[in-house]
Protein backbone atom coordinates (compact mmCIF):
# COMPACT_ATOMS: atom_id res chain seq x y z
CA UNK A 1 0.00 0.00 0.00
CA UNK A 2 3.39 2.55 0.12
CA UNK A 3 3.07 2.82 -3.33
CA UNK A 4 -0.37 4.36 -3.37
CA UNK A 5 1.41 8.03 -3.00
CA UNK A 6 2.92 7.54 -6.55
CA UNK A 7 -0.81 8.06 -7.87
CA UNK A 8 -2.28 10.11 -6.26
CA UNK A 9 -2.71 12.54 -9.36
CA UNK A 10 -4.96 9.30 -10.51
CA UNK A 11 -6.90 9.33 -7.49
CA UNK A 12 -7.48 12.79 -7.45
CA UNK A 13 -8.73 13.08 -10.51
CA UNK A 14 -11.27 10.09 -10.38
CA UNK A 15 -12.51 11.83 -7.03
CA UNK A 16 -12.91 15.11 -8.33
CA UNK A 17 -15.19 13.44 -11.35
CA UNK A 18 -17.27 11.74 -8.68
CA UNK A 19 -17.36 14.74 -6.74
CA UNK A 20 -18.35 17.29 -9.68
CA UNK A 21 -21.17 14.46 -11.02
CA UNK A 22 -22.64 14.83 -7.52
CA UNK A 23 -22.41 18.42 -7.27
CA UNK A 24 -23.98 18.98 -10.69
CA UNK A 25 -26.84 17.01 -10.22
CA UNK A 26 -28.09 18.34 -6.85
CA UNK A 27 -26.81 22.11 -7.64
CA UNK A 28 -29.17 23.81 -10.43
CA UNK A 29 -27.32 26.10 -13.04
CA UNK A 30 -23.64 24.82 -12.01
CA UNK A 31 -22.02 25.32 -14.88
CA UNK A 32 -19.46 27.36 -14.57
CA UNK A 33 -18.99 26.54 -10.80
CA UNK A 34 -17.99 23.05 -12.37
CA UNK A 35 -15.78 24.21 -15.02
CA UNK A 36 -14.53 26.72 -12.82
CA UNK A 37 -13.82 23.46 -10.06
CA UNK A 38 -12.70 21.10 -12.93
CA UNK A 39 -9.69 23.66 -14.00
CA UNK A 40 -9.03 23.74 -10.28
CA UNK A 41 -9.22 20.37 -9.54
CA UNK A 42 -6.37 20.07 -12.79
CA UNK A 43 -4.04 22.00 -10.82
CA UNK A 44 -4.37 20.04 -8.49
CA UNK A 45 -3.46 17.19 -9.90
CA UNK A 46 -0.63 19.48 -11.86
CA UNK A 47 0.94 19.94 -8.22
CA UNK A 48 0.52 16.40 -7.19
CA UNK A 49 2.34 15.74 -10.37
CA UNK A 50 5.55 17.75 -9.68
CA UNK A 51 5.25 17.08 -6.35
CA UNK A 52 7.60 13.67 -7.27
CA UNK A 53 11.34 13.85 -7.93
CA UNK A 54 12.66 13.87 -11.69
CA UNK A 55 14.42 11.34 -10.90
CA UNK A 56 11.71 8.40 -10.27
CA UNK A 57 11.54 5.52 -11.50
CA UNK A 58 10.23 2.83 -10.30
CA UNK A 59 7.14 0.26 -11.26
CA UNK A 60 4.25 -0.38 -8.93
CA UNK A 61 1.29 -2.83 -8.80
CA UNK A 62 3.76 -5.96 -9.54
CA UNK A 63 4.97 -4.08 -12.65
CA UNK A 64 1.82 -2.70 -14.27
CA UNK A 65 2.25 0.68 -13.78
CA UNK A 66 5.27 2.69 -14.33
CA UNK A 67 6.29 5.85 -12.95
CA UNK A 68 9.30 7.58 -15.00
CA UNK A 69 10.16 10.94 -16.24
CA UNK A 70 8.41 10.46 -20.08
CA UNK A 71 5.31 9.25 -17.79
CA UNK A 72 5.08 12.71 -15.70
CA UNK A 73 6.35 15.01 -18.34
CA UNK A 74 3.56 13.44 -20.58
CA UNK A 75 0.70 14.04 -17.89
CA UNK A 76 2.06 17.38 -17.52
CA UNK A 77 1.25 18.34 -21.08
CA UNK A 78 -1.97 16.37 -20.63
CA UNK A 79 -2.87 18.87 -18.45
CA UNK A 80 -2.15 21.77 -19.65
CA UNK A 81 -3.91 21.11 -22.69
CA UNK A 82 -6.64 20.15 -20.66
CA UNK A 83 -6.46 23.42 -18.66
CA UNK A 84 -6.10 25.69 -21.91
CA UNK A 85 -9.42 23.80 -23.39
CA UNK A 86 -11.12 24.59 -20.66
CA UNK A 87 -10.10 28.08 -20.26
CA UNK A 88 -10.75 29.03 -23.52
CA UNK A 89 -13.85 27.29 -24.28
CA UNK A 90 -16.41 28.65 -21.62
CA UNK A 91 -17.70 31.31 -23.66
CA UNK A 92 -17.56 29.54 -27.08
CA UNK A 93 -20.23 26.43 -25.42
CA UNK A 94 -22.75 29.49 -23.84
CA UNK A 95 -23.14 30.61 -27.52
CA UNK A 96 -23.67 27.26 -28.45
CA UNK A 97 -25.92 26.37 -25.86
CA UNK A 98 -24.14 23.13 -24.73
CA UNK A 99 -22.23 24.77 -21.84
CA UNK A 100 -23.57 21.88 -19.11
CA UNK A 101 -21.97 20.14 -16.58
CA UNK A 102 -20.58 16.90 -18.61
CA UNK A 103 -18.49 18.78 -20.72
CA UNK A 104 -15.78 19.41 -18.06
CA UNK A 105 -16.09 16.74 -16.41
CA UNK A 106 -15.81 14.44 -20.14
CA UNK A 107 -12.54 16.23 -20.02
CA UNK A 108 -11.66 14.90 -16.72
CA UNK A 109 -12.79 11.42 -17.69
CA UNK A 110 -10.64 11.40 -21.05
CA UNK A 111 -7.53 13.10 -19.04
CA UNK A 112 -7.46 9.83 -16.19
CA UNK A 113 -7.82 7.43 -19.24
CA UNK A 114 -4.98 9.36 -20.87
CA UNK A 115 -3.00 9.04 -17.44
CA UNK A 116 -3.64 5.90 -17.16
CA UNK A 117 -2.44 4.84 -21.05
CA UNK A 118 0.55 6.91 -20.23
CA UNK A 119 1.26 5.10 -17.24
CA UNK A 120 0.84 1.99 -18.36
CA UNK A 121 3.53 -1.01 -18.64
CA UNK A 122 0.80 -3.78 -19.35
CA UNK A 123 -1.69 -5.03 -22.14
CA UNK A 124 -4.41 -5.02 -19.82
CA UNK A 125 -3.47 -1.52 -17.94
CA UNK A 126 -3.03 0.09 -21.30
CA UNK A 127 -6.27 -1.11 -23.04
CA UNK A 128 -8.48 0.17 -20.17
CA UNK A 129 -6.75 3.59 -19.94
CA UNK A 130 -7.16 3.66 -23.93
CA UNK A 131 -11.17 2.69 -23.52
CA UNK A 132 -11.81 5.22 -21.17
CA UNK A 133 -10.16 7.62 -22.65
CA UNK A 134 -11.89 6.61 -25.66
CA UNK A 135 -15.41 6.44 -24.87
CA UNK A 136 -15.25 10.37 -23.12
CA UNK A 137 -14.31 11.29 -26.33
CA UNK A 138 -16.72 9.58 -28.21
CA UNK A 139 -19.53 11.37 -26.23
CA UNK A 140 -17.45 14.92 -26.62
CA UNK A 141 -17.02 14.63 -30.18
CA UNK A 142 -21.00 14.17 -30.47
CA UNK A 143 -21.60 16.79 -27.78
CA UNK A 144 -23.60 19.69 -30.15
CA UNK A 145 -26.39 16.98 -30.43
CA UNK A 146 -29.07 19.19 -31.44
CA UNK A 147 -26.35 19.25 -34.75
CA UNK A 148 -26.38 16.86 -37.45
CA UNK A 149 -22.53 17.35 -38.10
CA UNK A 150 -21.64 16.90 -34.62
CA UNK A 151 -23.42 13.83 -34.31
CA UNK A 152 -22.18 12.40 -37.42
CA UNK A 153 -18.93 13.52 -36.37
CA UNK A 154 -19.32 11.28 -33.41
CA UNK A 155 -20.96 7.98 -35.03
CA UNK A 156 -17.85 8.07 -37.23
CA UNK A 157 -15.32 8.64 -34.74
CA UNK A 158 -17.16 5.83 -32.94
CA UNK A 159 -17.50 3.56 -35.25
CA UNK A 160 -13.21 3.57 -36.75
CA UNK A 161 -12.50 4.04 -32.84
CA UNK A 162 -13.84 1.18 -32.40
CA UNK A 163 -12.60 -0.44 -34.95
CA UNK A 164 -8.93 0.13 -34.23
CA UNK A 165 -9.48 -0.85 -30.88
CA UNK A 166 -10.76 -4.34 -31.88
CA UNK A 167 -7.54 -4.76 -33.95
CA UNK A 168 -5.55 -3.84 -31.28
CA UNK A 169 -6.88 -6.26 -29.46
CA UNK A 170 -6.33 -8.43 -31.74
CA UNK A 171 -2.79 -7.71 -31.46
CA UNK A 172 -2.61 -7.52 -27.81
CA UNK A 173 -4.00 -11.38 -27.74
CA UNK A 174 -1.58 -12.74 -30.08
CA UNK A 175 1.36 -11.40 -28.24
CA UNK A 176 -0.14 -12.57 -25.23
CA UNK A 177 -0.51 -16.24 -26.53
CA UNK A 178 2.85 -16.17 -27.97
CA UNK A 179 4.73 -14.60 -25.12
CA UNK A 180 2.68 -15.98 -22.14
CA UNK A 181 2.68 -12.60 -20.16
CA UNK A 182 0.84 -9.11 -20.41
CA UNK A 183 3.80 -7.49 -18.68
CA UNK A 184 6.04 -5.51 -21.11
CA UNK A 185 9.12 -5.70 -19.30
CA UNK A 186 8.24 -9.48 -19.40
CA UNK A 187 7.60 -9.59 -23.34
CA UNK A 188 10.47 -7.90 -24.09
CA UNK A 189 12.97 -10.58 -22.80
CA UNK A 190 10.67 -13.66 -24.59
CA UNK A 191 10.31 -11.25 -27.67
CA UNK A 192 12.70 -12.51 -30.32
CA UNK A 193 12.80 -13.03 -34.15
CA UNK A 194 11.43 -16.45 -34.98
CA UNK A 195 7.68 -16.05 -34.36
CA UNK A 196 5.13 -15.01 -37.19
CA UNK A 197 2.08 -14.63 -34.41
CA UNK A 198 4.37 -12.41 -32.32
CA UNK A 199 5.15 -10.44 -35.74
CA UNK A 200 1.27 -10.35 -36.81
CA UNK A 201 0.42 -9.07 -33.03
CA UNK A 202 2.84 -6.77 -33.84
CA UNK A 203 1.54 -5.18 -36.87
CA UNK A 204 -2.09 -5.28 -35.12
CA UNK A 205 -1.27 -3.32 -31.89
CA UNK A 206 0.94 -0.84 -34.55
CA UNK A 207 -2.08 -0.59 -37.36
CA UNK A 208 -4.44 0.20 -34.07
CA UNK A 209 -1.97 3.24 -32.63
CA UNK A 210 -1.83 4.72 -35.41
CA UNK A 211 -5.71 4.67 -35.78
CA UNK A 212 -5.27 6.40 -32.49
CA UNK A 213 -2.95 8.96 -33.93
CA UNK A 214 -4.46 9.42 -36.89
CA UNK A 215 -1.41 8.57 -39.22
CA UNK A 216 -1.70 7.62 -43.20
CA UNK A 217 -3.37 5.63 -44.39
CA UNK A 218 -5.55 5.16 -41.15
CA UNK A 219 -5.96 8.88 -41.16
CA UNK A 220 -9.57 9.06 -42.89
CA UNK A 221 -11.67 9.96 -39.52
CA UNK A 222 -9.45 12.90 -38.85
CA UNK A 223 -10.83 15.58 -40.97
CA UNK A 224 -14.62 14.38 -41.28
CA UNK A 225 -14.36 13.88 -37.41
CA UNK A 226 -12.30 17.34 -36.97
CA UNK A 227 -15.01 19.32 -38.69
CA UNK A 228 -17.51 18.20 -37.42
CA UNK A 229 -16.95 18.78 -33.74
CA UNK A 230 -17.66 21.64 -31.66
CA UNK A 231 -14.52 23.92 -32.16
CA UNK A 232 -13.39 23.05 -28.33
CA UNK A 233 -13.33 19.53 -28.73
CA UNK A 234 -11.38 19.97 -31.97
CA UNK A 235 -8.97 21.60 -29.84
CA UNK A 236 -9.28 18.73 -27.28
CA UNK A 237 -8.72 16.10 -30.47
CA UNK A 238 -5.73 17.74 -31.85
CA UNK A 239 -3.86 17.76 -28.93
CA UNK A 240 -4.54 15.64 -25.62
CA UNK A 241 -5.24 12.10 -27.62
CA UNK A 242 -1.99 12.81 -29.18
CA UNK A 243 0.41 12.98 -26.32
CA UNK A 244 -1.09 9.23 -25.21
CA UNK A 245 -0.73 7.84 -27.72
CA UNK A 246 2.27 9.42 -28.64
CA UNK A 247 3.86 8.11 -25.76
CA UNK A 248 1.74 4.48 -25.62
CA UNK A 249 3.75 4.51 -29.44
CA UNK A 250 7.17 4.91 -27.34
CA UNK A 251 6.26 2.68 -24.53
CA UNK A 252 5.21 -0.25 -27.25
CA UNK A 253 8.15 0.32 -29.71
CA UNK A 254 11.01 1.02 -27.06
CA UNK A 255 10.33 -1.72 -24.45
CA UNK A 256 8.57 -4.64 -25.60
CA UNK A 257 9.37 -4.25 -29.30
CA UNK A 258 12.76 -2.94 -28.88
CA UNK A 259 14.52 -6.19 -29.47
CA UNK A 260 12.10 -6.65 -33.37
CA UNK A 261 13.50 -3.08 -33.89
CA UNK A 262 14.21 -4.66 -38.14
CA UNK A 263 10.43 -5.37 -38.34
CA UNK A 264 8.58 -2.40 -36.95
CA UNK A 265 11.20 0.48 -38.56
CA UNK A 266 10.05 0.01 -41.69
CA UNK A 267 6.22 0.03 -41.02
CA UNK A 268 6.87 3.26 -38.90
CA UNK A 269 8.98 4.89 -41.45
CA UNK A 270 6.43 4.06 -44.18
CA UNK A 271 3.42 5.68 -41.50
CA UNK A 272 5.73 8.34 -41.01
CA UNK A 273 6.26 9.38 -44.62
CA UNK A 274 2.40 8.61 -45.62
CA UNK A 275 1.78 11.06 -43.30
CA UNK A 276 4.20 13.76 -44.04
CA UNK A 277 3.55 13.44 -47.88
CA UNK A 278 0.12 13.35 -47.72
CA UNK A 279 -0.52 16.12 -44.74
CA UNK A 280 1.11 18.45 -47.19
CA UNK A 281 -0.88 17.45 -50.55
CA UNK A 282 -4.54 16.93 -49.20
CA UNK A 283 -4.46 20.00 -47.30
CA UNK A 284 -3.56 22.29 -49.93
CA UNK A 285 -7.15 21.97 -51.51
CA UNK A 286 -9.45 22.65 -48.01
CA UNK A 287 -11.32 25.39 -47.05
CA UNK A 288 -12.63 24.99 -43.92
CA UNK A 289 -10.12 26.18 -41.30
CA UNK A 290 -11.09 23.16 -38.87
CA UNK A 291 -10.32 20.75 -41.92
CA UNK A 292 -6.91 22.02 -42.62
CA UNK A 293 -5.87 21.93 -39.37
CA UNK A 294 -6.51 18.41 -39.11
CA UNK A 295 -4.85 17.82 -42.43
CA UNK A 296 -1.64 19.66 -40.85
CA UNK A 297 -1.86 17.61 -37.75
CA UNK A 298 -1.40 14.35 -39.61
CA UNK A 299 1.74 15.89 -41.22
CA UNK A 300 3.11 17.14 -37.77
CA UNK A 301 2.53 13.42 -36.60
CA UNK A 302 4.53 12.20 -39.72
CA UNK A 303 7.30 14.15 -38.44
CA UNK A 304 6.95 12.86 -34.85
CA UNK A 305 7.30 9.33 -36.05
CA UNK A 306 9.58 10.06 -38.06
CA UNK A 307 11.89 10.68 -34.94
CA UNK A 308 10.50 7.40 -33.29
CA UNK A 309 11.57 5.36 -36.32
CA UNK A 310 15.41 5.95 -35.86
CA UNK A 311 15.50 3.45 -32.63
CA UNK A 312 17.73 5.90 -30.59
CA UNK A 313 17.09 7.79 -27.23
CA UNK A 314 17.65 10.83 -29.34
CA UNK A 315 15.38 10.23 -31.94
CA UNK A 316 12.47 9.60 -28.80
CA UNK A 317 13.74 12.70 -27.49
CA UNK A 318 13.31 14.87 -30.47
CA UNK A 319 9.66 13.68 -30.88
CA UNK A 320 9.10 14.43 -27.63
CA UNK A 321 9.76 17.62 -28.23
CA UNK A 322 8.35 17.90 -31.24
CA UNK A 323 4.31 16.96 -29.67
CA UNK A 324 5.35 19.90 -26.88
CA UNK A 325 5.83 22.73 -29.74
CA UNK A 326 3.04 21.10 -31.66
CA UNK A 327 1.06 21.54 -28.84
CA UNK A 328 1.71 25.33 -27.99
CA UNK A 329 1.41 25.79 -31.78
CA UNK A 330 -2.21 24.42 -31.89
CA UNK A 331 -3.54 26.43 -28.72
CA UNK A 332 -1.99 29.62 -30.55
CA UNK A 333 -3.99 28.72 -33.75
CA UNK A 334 -7.09 27.67 -32.00
CA UNK A 335 -7.17 30.75 -30.56
CA UNK A 336 -7.72 32.44 -32.83
CA UNK A 337 -10.01 30.59 -34.45
CA UNK A 338 -12.50 31.26 -30.80
CA UNK A 339 -11.60 35.09 -31.79
CA UNK A 340 -13.67 34.70 -35.30
CA UNK A 341 -16.83 35.65 -34.10
CA UNK A 342 -19.31 37.72 -35.68
CA UNK A 343 -22.67 38.42 -34.13
CA UNK A 344 -22.71 35.11 -32.01
CA UNK A 345 -21.78 33.08 -34.93
CA UNK A 346 -18.57 31.53 -35.50
CA UNK A 347 -16.75 31.61 -39.04
CA UNK A 348 -14.51 28.30 -39.71
CA UNK A 349 -13.68 29.15 -44.09
CA UNK A 350 -9.98 30.34 -44.50
CA UNK A 351 -12.40 33.51 -46.82
CA UNK A 352 -13.52 34.57 -43.53
CA UNK A 353 -9.75 35.79 -42.86
CA UNK A 354 -9.62 38.09 -45.61
CA UNK A 355 -8.10 41.22 -44.68
CA UNK A 356 -8.19 40.61 -41.58
CA UNK A 357 -4.89 42.82 -41.11
CA UNK A 358 -6.85 46.44 -41.82
CA UNK A 359 -9.58 44.98 -38.91
CA UNK A 360 -7.62 43.69 -36.37
CA UNK A 361 -3.99 43.66 -36.99
CA UNK A 362 -2.81 41.76 -33.28
CA UNK A 363 -4.96 39.08 -34.23
CA UNK A 364 -3.55 39.01 -37.56
CA UNK A 365 0.21 39.18 -36.34
CA UNK A 366 -0.09 36.40 -33.78
CA UNK A 367 -1.70 34.43 -36.36
CA UNK A 368 0.86 34.79 -39.16
CA UNK A 369 3.64 34.16 -36.17
CA UNK A 370 1.89 30.68 -35.29
CA UNK A 371 1.60 29.83 -39.52
CA UNK A 372 5.12 30.61 -39.91
CA UNK A 373 5.88 28.68 -36.95
CA UNK A 374 3.76 25.97 -38.13
CA UNK A 375 5.22 26.05 -41.20
CA UNK A 376 9.05 26.04 -39.70
CA UNK A 377 10.16 28.66 -40.59
CA UNK A 378 13.39 30.30 -38.50
CA UNK A 379 13.97 31.27 -36.05
CA UNK A 380 10.32 30.33 -34.76
CA UNK A 381 9.98 27.21 -32.51
CA UNK A 382 8.33 25.18 -34.98
CA UNK A 383 12.00 25.41 -36.98
CA UNK A 384 13.58 24.34 -33.83
CA UNK A 385 11.03 21.36 -33.29
CA UNK A 386 11.96 20.06 -37.13
CA UNK A 387 15.60 20.87 -36.85
CA UNK A 388 15.70 18.22 -33.98
CA UNK A 389 14.22 15.70 -35.84
CA UNK A 390 15.86 15.92 -38.91
CA UNK A 391 19.17 15.84 -36.70
CA UNK A 392 17.87 12.73 -35.11
CA UNK A 393 17.38 11.23 -38.49
CA UNK A 394 20.26 11.85 -39.80
CA UNK A 395 22.36 10.48 -37.45
CA UNK A 396 20.75 7.19 -38.08
CA UNK A 397 22.05 7.97 -41.55
CA UNK A 398 18.50 7.96 -43.16
CA UNK A 399 19.13 10.53 -46.11
CA UNK A 400 15.89 9.29 -47.87
CA UNK A 401 13.22 10.08 -44.63
CA UNK A 402 15.08 13.41 -44.27
CA UNK A 403 14.93 14.23 -47.93
CA UNK A 404 11.31 13.53 -48.00
CA UNK A 405 10.80 15.09 -44.54
CA UNK A 406 12.50 18.56 -46.07
CA UNK A 407 9.97 18.57 -49.19
CA UNK A 408 6.96 18.31 -47.76
CA UNK A 409 7.57 20.70 -45.46
CA UNK A 410 8.04 23.03 -48.33
CA UNK A 411 4.83 21.95 -50.00
CA UNK A 412 2.92 22.06 -46.84
CA UNK A 413 4.42 25.95 -46.22
CA UNK A 414 2.28 26.83 -49.45
CA UNK A 415 -0.73 26.33 -47.51
CA UNK A 416 0.34 28.42 -44.64
CA UNK A 417 1.21 31.01 -46.71
CA UNK A 418 -2.07 31.13 -48.47
CA UNK A 419 -3.42 31.79 -45.52
CA UNK A 420 -1.02 34.75 -44.77
CA UNK A 421 -1.65 35.96 -48.28
CA UNK A 422 -5.58 36.07 -47.60
CA UNK A 423 -5.07 37.99 -44.13
CA UNK A 424 -2.48 40.35 -45.67
CA UNK A 425 -3.95 40.84 -49.26
CA UNK A 426 -7.39 40.51 -50.24
CA UNK A 427 -10.06 42.67 -49.96
CA UNK A 428 -11.52 43.05 -45.96
CA UNK A 429 -14.92 41.76 -44.64
CA UNK A 430 -16.44 42.93 -41.75
CA UNK A 431 -15.13 43.53 -38.29
CA UNK A 432 -15.38 40.80 -35.86
CA UNK A 433 -17.01 40.94 -31.95
CA UNK A 434 -14.32 42.20 -29.53
CA UNK A 435 -15.65 40.92 -26.21
CA UNK A 436 -12.57 37.60 -25.99
CA UNK A 437 -12.91 36.28 -23.04
CA UNK A 438 -9.57 36.70 -20.70
CA UNK A 439 -8.63 32.66 -20.98
CA UNK A 440 -9.03 33.71 -24.21
CA UNK A 441 -6.42 36.60 -24.41
CA UNK A 442 -4.32 34.95 -21.92
CA UNK A 443 -3.89 31.18 -24.04
CA UNK A 444 -2.74 33.60 -27.67
CA UNK A 445 -0.72 36.09 -25.75
CA UNK A 446 0.98 33.58 -24.03
CA UNK A 447 1.78 30.82 -27.05
CA UNK A 448 2.72 33.98 -29.18
CA UNK A 449 5.30 34.41 -27.13
CA UNK A 450 6.48 31.33 -26.77
CA UNK A 451 6.82 30.80 -30.04
CA UNK A 452 8.50 34.18 -31.31
CA UNK A 453 11.16 34.11 -28.41
CA UNK A 454 11.86 30.20 -28.12
CA UNK A 455 15.15 30.99 -30.05
CA UNK A 456 16.20 33.15 -27.31
CA UNK A 457 17.02 30.07 -24.66
CA UNK A 458 16.04 27.05 -26.41
CA UNK A 459 18.46 25.03 -24.56
CA UNK A 460 15.98 24.64 -21.53
CA UNK A 461 13.78 22.38 -23.07
CA UNK A 462 16.23 19.95 -24.42
CA UNK A 463 17.93 19.84 -21.19
CA UNK A 464 14.56 18.95 -19.97
CA UNK A 465 13.94 16.41 -22.43
CA UNK A 466 16.63 15.14 -22.65
CA UNK A 467 16.07 13.72 -18.72
CA UNK A 468 13.87 11.12 -20.82
CA UNK A 469 15.29 7.57 -20.52
CA UNK A 470 13.29 4.90 -21.88
CA UNK A 471 15.49 2.07 -23.01
CA UNK B 1 -12.59 -37.89 -33.85
CA UNK B 2 -10.44 -35.53 -34.39
CA UNK B 3 -8.62 -33.92 -31.02
CA UNK B 4 -9.51 -30.07 -30.80
CA UNK B 5 -5.91 -28.20 -30.16
CA UNK B 6 -5.07 -24.69 -30.00
CA UNK B 7 -4.55 -24.10 -33.68
CA UNK B 8 -8.97 -24.83 -34.32
CA UNK B 9 -9.47 -22.05 -31.41
CA UNK B 10 -7.17 -20.21 -32.95
CA UNK B 11 -8.34 -20.72 -36.79
CA UNK B 12 -12.05 -19.71 -35.43
CA UNK B 13 -11.25 -16.89 -34.22
CA UNK B 14 -9.42 -15.73 -36.89
CA UNK B 15 -12.53 -16.34 -39.10
CA UNK B 16 -14.87 -14.58 -36.53
CA UNK B 17 -12.53 -11.64 -36.98
CA UNK B 18 -12.84 -11.75 -40.73
CA UNK B 19 -15.95 -11.59 -41.04
CA UNK B 20 -16.15 -8.63 -38.09
CA UNK B 21 -13.89 -6.63 -40.00
CA UNK B 22 -15.59 -7.25 -43.35
CA UNK B 23 -18.96 -6.44 -42.28
CA UNK B 24 -18.03 -2.73 -41.48
CA UNK B 25 -16.46 -2.51 -44.84
CA UNK B 26 -18.86 -4.50 -46.92
CA UNK B 27 -22.05 -3.34 -45.38
CA UNK B 28 -23.78 -0.72 -47.20
CA UNK B 29 -27.24 -0.77 -44.95
CA UNK B 30 -27.51 -0.31 -41.59
CA UNK B 31 -25.20 1.38 -39.07
CA UNK B 32 -26.30 -1.00 -36.56
CA UNK B 33 -24.67 -3.88 -38.45
CA UNK B 34 -21.67 -2.02 -37.67
CA UNK B 35 -22.10 -1.90 -33.91
CA UNK B 36 -22.64 -5.98 -33.94
CA UNK B 37 -19.58 -6.23 -36.10
CA UNK B 38 -17.42 -4.65 -33.95
CA UNK B 39 -18.88 -6.93 -31.16
CA UNK B 40 -17.86 -9.71 -33.62
CA UNK B 41 -14.50 -8.46 -33.29
CA UNK B 42 -14.03 -8.38 -29.80
CA UNK B 43 -15.61 -11.65 -29.37
CA UNK B 44 -13.10 -13.01 -31.68
CA UNK B 45 -10.70 -11.72 -29.56
CA UNK B 46 -12.03 -13.16 -26.02
CA UNK B 47 -11.95 -16.41 -27.66
CA UNK B 48 -8.44 -16.10 -28.67
CA UNK B 49 -7.67 -14.56 -25.15
CA UNK B 50 -9.37 -17.98 -23.64
CA UNK B 51 -7.91 -20.52 -25.36
CA UNK B 52 -4.56 -18.93 -25.03
CA UNK B 53 -5.26 -18.99 -21.27
CA UNK B 54 -6.04 -22.80 -21.39
CA UNK B 55 -3.38 -23.75 -22.97
CA UNK B 56 -0.71 -21.73 -21.17
CA UNK B 57 -2.36 -22.83 -18.41
CA UNK B 58 -2.33 -19.10 -17.23
CA UNK B 59 -5.54 -17.07 -15.79
CA UNK B 60 -4.29 -13.82 -17.25
CA UNK B 61 -6.09 -14.39 -20.32
CA UNK B 62 -9.53 -14.69 -18.34
CA UNK B 63 -9.12 -11.93 -16.39
CA UNK B 64 -8.27 -9.62 -19.92
CA UNK B 65 -11.08 -11.29 -21.33
CA UNK B 66 -13.27 -10.26 -18.37
CA UNK B 67 -11.97 -6.75 -18.82
CA UNK B 68 -13.10 -6.78 -22.61
CA UNK B 69 -16.73 -8.09 -21.95
CA UNK B 70 -17.21 -5.17 -19.46
CA UNK B 71 -15.78 -2.23 -22.04
CA UNK B 72 -17.66 -4.06 -24.83
CA UNK B 73 -20.59 -3.25 -22.93
CA UNK B 74 -19.86 0.16 -21.92
CA UNK B 75 -18.93 0.46 -26.04
CA UNK B 76 -22.25 -0.87 -27.11
CA UNK B 77 -24.16 1.34 -24.85
CA UNK B 78 -22.74 4.33 -26.17
CA UNK B 79 -22.75 3.47 -29.43
CA UNK B 80 -26.33 2.85 -29.56
CA UNK B 81 -27.12 6.49 -27.61
CA UNK B 82 -24.66 8.49 -30.80
CA UNK B 83 -26.95 6.11 -33.03
CA UNK B 84 -30.13 7.94 -31.90
CA UNK B 85 -28.76 11.02 -31.24
CA UNK B 86 -27.99 10.87 -34.88
CA UNK B 87 -31.11 9.64 -36.20
CA UNK B 88 -33.15 12.30 -34.29
CA UNK B 89 -31.20 14.67 -36.09
CA UNK B 90 -31.77 13.03 -39.72
CA UNK B 91 -34.26 10.19 -39.36
CA UNK B 92 -32.00 7.39 -41.09
CA UNK B 93 -29.10 5.37 -40.03
CA UNK B 94 -28.71 4.78 -43.28
CA UNK B 95 -24.88 4.31 -44.32
CA UNK B 96 -24.75 5.28 -47.60
CA UNK B 97 -26.18 8.43 -46.22
CA UNK B 98 -23.94 9.45 -43.79
CA UNK B 99 -21.93 12.01 -45.41
CA UNK B 100 -22.65 15.46 -44.91
CA UNK B 101 -19.37 15.93 -44.28
CA UNK B 102 -16.78 15.31 -47.06
CA UNK B 103 -14.27 17.26 -48.80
Amino acid sequence: MDNLNFIYPEIFISISIMFLLILGVFKKKSSSLISNLSILALFGALVLIFNYPTNTNLEIFHGDYKIDFISSYMKILTILSGIFVLITSSKFLKIFKIFQIEYPILILCSILGMFVMISSNDLIVFYIGLELQSLALYVLASFNRDHTKSSEAGLKYFVLSALSSGLLLYGCSLIYGFTGTTNFDEISIIMNNNQYGLTFGIVFILVGLAFKISAVPFHMWAPDVYEGSPTSVTLFFAVAPKIAALTVFIRFLYVPFINVIEQWQLIIVFLSVGSMVFGAIAAIGQKNLKRLIAYSSIGHMGYALAGLCTGTIEGVQSSVLYISIYLVMNFGFFSCLFMLKRNNIYHEDIDDLSGLSKNHPLIALSLLIILFSLAGIPPLAGFFAKFYIFKAVLEQSMYYLAIIGLLSTVIAAFYYLRIVKIMYFDSEKGKYDTDYSLGLRFTLTLTTILILFYFIYPSKLIEIVSKINII
Amino acid sequence: MVEVGLGHYLTLGAIIFSIGIAGIFLNRKNVIVILMSIELILLAVNINLVSFSIFLNDITGQIFTLFILTVAAAEAAIGLAIIVVYYRNTSTIDVEKIQSLKG
